[in-house]
C-alpha cells in the first residue's frame, strides 16, 4: 500500500467501499428476488438473471419512450421502475403455470429446465434488442456525482440504487412478515401440507410468490440500467453470484442475504483495488466456498420442517 | 456365458446393446465418415465420458455436479502440460529470451519454469496425474461436503461456484496457464506427430475402447451391491443411513469415479483436439455436459453415450446451418427432455421402441427395474 498518504488511504477506502455498496445494491435486488423463490419456495431459478434483464430492457425501451416526450424525461424513471416490475412479474407468472409448477418435486430437475429456459430468452434478447449492450437514458438529477470534500467523489446514480435497494428491501420485509400474504407464504414454506390442510391455496401462493420474485428481479434489472449497459447476457453475469450470496446467508433468511452479499460486495471491491479484480474475486469466492463447506447452512439458518 | 460376466454385460439386451455400440464406434464411424469427421466424433466421444460418470454420479447416485468441466479440464491441462512441455523444447524455442519454457511464460516475463508444471516431463507421470489430480480434487470437494450432508441443489450450486473460480483462475493467471487462449500448439508425444491423419485413426480407435471400457466399469459398478446402494441412497438417504451404511463415503466414491472418468476424456480431448482451454471448464460447458446425459437418459451408459453424440451432431449442424437457432433449439431440449422424458432416449427406447419390436418378434420382455423406478419421478430427498 506504499505511495499512499493516509487521508488518500481513507478516500480511497471510502470510494471502494462505495462501489462496493453498488455492487452490493445490485446482489441485494437480484437476491431478495432469489431469496423468496429459493429461499422459501425451494425451486433453483437459473433464469433469474434474464429476469433482470426482462426489467433492464423495458427500462431502455421506456426510456426510448420518454425522449419523443422531452417534458417527460425527469420522471419516467419511477414508471419505468413499474414498467419493469409488471413485465417481470407477468413472465414469471407465465413460466411458473407452464414450467416450474410441474416441477415442484424434482428440484434439480427444476435446475436444468430453468437453465433452458434462461439459454431461450437470451437468444431471444439478442433477436429482439440485438447483441450490442444499449444503455438507457438518464434522467438529468441522476447524473454526476456529489463531492462532500476534494478527492472524494460518490456517484448519484450510486446512491439512488442504494435508496431504492433500502426502500425495496423494506418493502418486502413488511410483505413476509407483516401482511396477511406474507404469512401464508411463509405457512407454505414451513409445512405444505397442513397450509393446505388449514385452507390455504397453496398451488396459488406458490405462483404469485414466483411472480413477485421474478418482478423484483424486474426492478433489479431498472436499477441495473443506472450503473451499467445492458447486452443479452447482462442478467446471466450476476446468477452464480447470487446464488453463493444466497447460500452463504442461508437460505430462508432474508437478514443473512444482506449480510452475505454485503460482506461478499465490500470484499470483492476492496480487495479489487488492491489485487487484479479477477484475483479479488477468486480469493472472495474461495472464502466463502470454504466457509460453506465448514458451515453448510450458511451464516444465519432458520430450521425448517421438509 | 456363465452368470457373473451375463449380469455384468447387462443380460442379453446390455450385451446386444453394448456390441452395437462398439459396432458403431468401431467399424461404422470410420467407413461412413472421412478423418476430418471422424476426429470431430471422436471430441463428441470424450465427451461421452463425462456424461457416463454422469449417469453414475446423477442417475444413480442423486449427485447432480453442475461441475464436470473441472474434472475434464484438469485432465486435459494435465496432458496438455506435457505436451506443450514436448513442444518446447529449448531448440525449437530457441528465439524466446528463456528457451525451454511454454512460449506464453516466455511472453508473460516468467523466466523459470513454474514447480507443478515440473512433472510434466514425464509421460508415465503425466498419465498418472491425469487420473490422480482431478480424482484428488473430487476426493477432496466430495469429502468436504458429504460428511457435512451438503446435497442436493446446495451441491450443485457450489460445484457451478467451484467451476467458475477455477475459469477466473485459469483465465486470470495466464503466465502460468496459457490464460483465456489456453495451452496450443500442441504438436508430439514422444516424437509422434498427434496431427497427421494416422495419428487421428489410432487416437480414435484408443478412445473408442477407452471409452468401452468405462461403459463396462460402470457396468460393473451398476450391477454390484454398491450400484444396489447407490440407488437406495438416491431415493431414501435416511433409510440407507440407519440401516448402518456411511453413507458420505459411497457418495465420495462414486463422485471420484465420475471424475475421473471425465478427466480422461479431457486427456483424451487435448490429444484429439490438439489443445484445451477454459471454455471447457467453466459453467456453460458442465452444463452442456448434463444435458448430454439428460438427453441420453440419466440412467443409462449407453444412451449417454448417444446424447453426447446426438447433442453434439446437433450443435454442429445448427451452429453452421441456423446459428442463432442453437440456443433456442438448447433451451428447448432442456425443457423438453426433463418435462416430457425424465428417462432421455434410453428411456423413449424401453418404454415404446422395444415393447413394439417384442410384439413383432412374438415374444414378451421383462421391463427393466432402473427405467422405472426413474420414471416414477426422482425425488431428491431434501437435506
Amino acid at each position: 500500500m506504499g505511495g499512499y498518504s493516509p487521508s488518500e488511504l481513507v478516500d480511497i477506502f471510502t470510494m471502494q467501499a462505495f462501489a462496493g455498496i453498488s455492487l452490493f445494491s445490485v446482489f441485494v435486488l437480484m437476491a431478495l428476488g432469489l431469496a423468496i423463490i429459493f429461499g422459501q419456495m425451494g425451486v433453483i431459478n437459473m433464469a433469474h438473471g434474464e429476469f433482470l434483464t426482462i426489467g433492464a430492457y423495458s427500462t431502455v425501451m421506456m426510456s426510448k419512450l420518454a425522449e419523443h416526450y422531452p417534458s417527460m424525461l425527469n420522471y419516467y424513471f419511477f414508471l419505468a421502475v413499474l414498467v419493469a416490475f409488471l413485465v417481470a412479474f407477468i413472465v414469471g407468472y407465465l413460466v411458473e403455470l407452464g414450467i416450474i409448477r410441474h416441477l415442484y418435486k424434482r428440484p434439480l430437475d427444476t435446475l436444468l429446465a430453468t437453465w433452458g429456459l434462461s439459454l431461450i430468452m437470451q437468444q431471444f434478447f439478442r433477436s429482439a434488442f440485438g447483441a450490442r449492450e444499449v444503455s438507457a437514458t438518464l434522467p438529468d438529477w441522476l447524473m454526476g456525482s456529489w463531492t462532500p470534500r476534494e478527492g472524494l467523489d460518490i456517484p448519484i446514480n450510486g446512491l439512488f440504487v442504494l435508496g431504492l435497494t433500502v426502500v425495496l428491501s423494506a418493502a418486502v420485509f413488511i410483505f413476509l412478515y407483516r401482511s396477511r400474504w406474507g404469512l401464508k407464504v411463509r405457512a407454505t414454506t414451513q409445512n405444505r401440507a397442513m397450509a393446505g390442510a388449514v385452507g390455504i391455496d397453496t398451488a396459488k401462493v406458490d405462483r404469485i410468490t414466483f411472480a413477485l420474485g421474478c418482478g423484483i428481479a424486474g426492478v433489479a434489472g431498472a436499477a441495473f440500467t443506472t450503473i451499467a449497459s445492458t447486452g443479452p447476457t447482462s442478467g446471466s453475469l450476476y446468477i452464480v453470484d447470487t446464488f453463493l450470496v444466497v447460500v452463504f446467508g442461508g437460505a430462508g433468511s432474508l437478514i443473512g442475504t444482506f449480510a452475505s452479499a454485503f460482506s461478499i460486495a465490500q470484499a470483492q471491491s476492496i480487495l479489487g483495488f488492491f489485487l487484479s479484480g479477477s484475483t479479488a474475486k477468486v480469493i472472495t469466492l474461495v472464502a466463502v466456498v470454504g466457509i460453506l463447506m465448514a458451515r453448510p447452512e450458511g451464516l444465519f439458518s432458520i430450521r425448517v420442517r421438509k | 456365458m456363465n452368470k457373473a460376466l451375463t449380469q455384468w454385460l447387462g443380460g442379453r439386451d446390455g450385451a446386444i446393446s453394448l456390441a452395437i455400440l462398439a459396432a458403431l464406434i468401431f467399424v461404422v464411424m470410420p467407413l461412413a465418415f472421412d478423418i476430418f469427421r471422424l476426429n470431430l466424433i471422436g471430441k463428441y466421444l470424450t465427451y461421452a465420458f463425462v456424461a457416463i460418470g454422469l449417469v453414475l454420479c446423477w442417475g444413480y447416485g442423486g449427485i447432480l455436479s453442475l461441475g464436470q468441466g473441472i474434472f475434464f479440464g484438469l485432465g486435459g491441462y494435465c496432458m496438455a502440460m506435457f505436451l506443450k512441455l514436448e513442444a518446447s523444447d529449448p531448440v525449437s524455442t530457441k528465439i524466446q529470451s528463456t528457451p525451454g519454457i511454454p512460449d506464453f511464460m516466455d511472453w508473460n516475463q516468467i523466466t523459470e519454469l513454474p514447480w507443478f508444471w515440473q512433472p510434466f516431463h514425464s509421460l508415465p507421470l503425466t498419465l498418472i496425474l491425469v487420473i490422480v489430480v482431478p480424482g484428488l480434487f473430487a476426493y477432496f470437494i466430495g469429502a468436504a461436503m458429504f460428511k457435512r450432508r451438503v446435497s442436493g441443489v446446495y451441491f450443485s450450486i457450489i460445484t457451478q461456484a467451484i467451476a467458475s473460480i477455477l475459469t477466473i483462475l485459469i483465465i486470470g493467471q495466464q503466465g502460468y496457464t496459457g490464460g483465456v487462449n489456453g495451452i496450443t500448439d500442441l504438436r508430439t508425444l514422444l516424437g509422434w506427430d498427434i496431427r497427421t491423419d494416422s495419428a487421428k485413426y489410432v487416437l480414435y480407435y484408443l478412445n473408442g475402447a477407452l471409452l468401452i471400457s468405462c461403459i463396462l466399469v460402470g457396468r460393473a459398478i451398476i450391477t454390484s451391491k454398491l450400484g444396489k446402494l447407490l440407488l437406495a441412497m438416491r431415493d431414501r438417504e435416511d433409510r440407507v443411513r440407519f440401516s448402518g451404511y456411511d453413507v458420505s463415503s459411497f457418495k465420495i466414491f462414486v463422485f471420484c469415479v465420475g471424475a475421473m472418468m471425465s478427466a480422461i476424456g479431457g486427456a483424451m480431448f487435448t490429444l484429439q483436439v490438439g489443445f484445451m482451454s477454459p471454455s471447457f471448464v467453466g459453467i456453460v460447458p458442465s452444463i452442456e455436459m448434463v444435458i448430454f446425459t439428460a438427453v441420453g437418459g440419466r440412467m443409462s451408459l449407453i444412451g449417454a453415450v448417444y446424447g453426447a453424440l446426438l447433442v453434439n451432431f446437433g450443435k454442429t449442424y445448427f451452429s453452421e446451418s441456423f446459428p442463432t437457432l442453437w440456443l433456442v433449439f438448447m433451451g428447448a431440449l432442456f425443457i423438453g427432455v426433463v418435462m416430457g422424458f425424465p428417462n432421455g432416449l434410453a428411456g423413449l427406447y424401453s418404454s415404446h421402441i422395444k415393447p413394439r419390436l417384442a410384439r413383432r418378434a412374438g415374444r414378451k420382455v421383462p421391463q427393466q427395474p432402473a427405467a422405472e423406478g426413474a420414471a416414477a419421478g426422482h425425488s431428491n430427498p431434501s437435506a
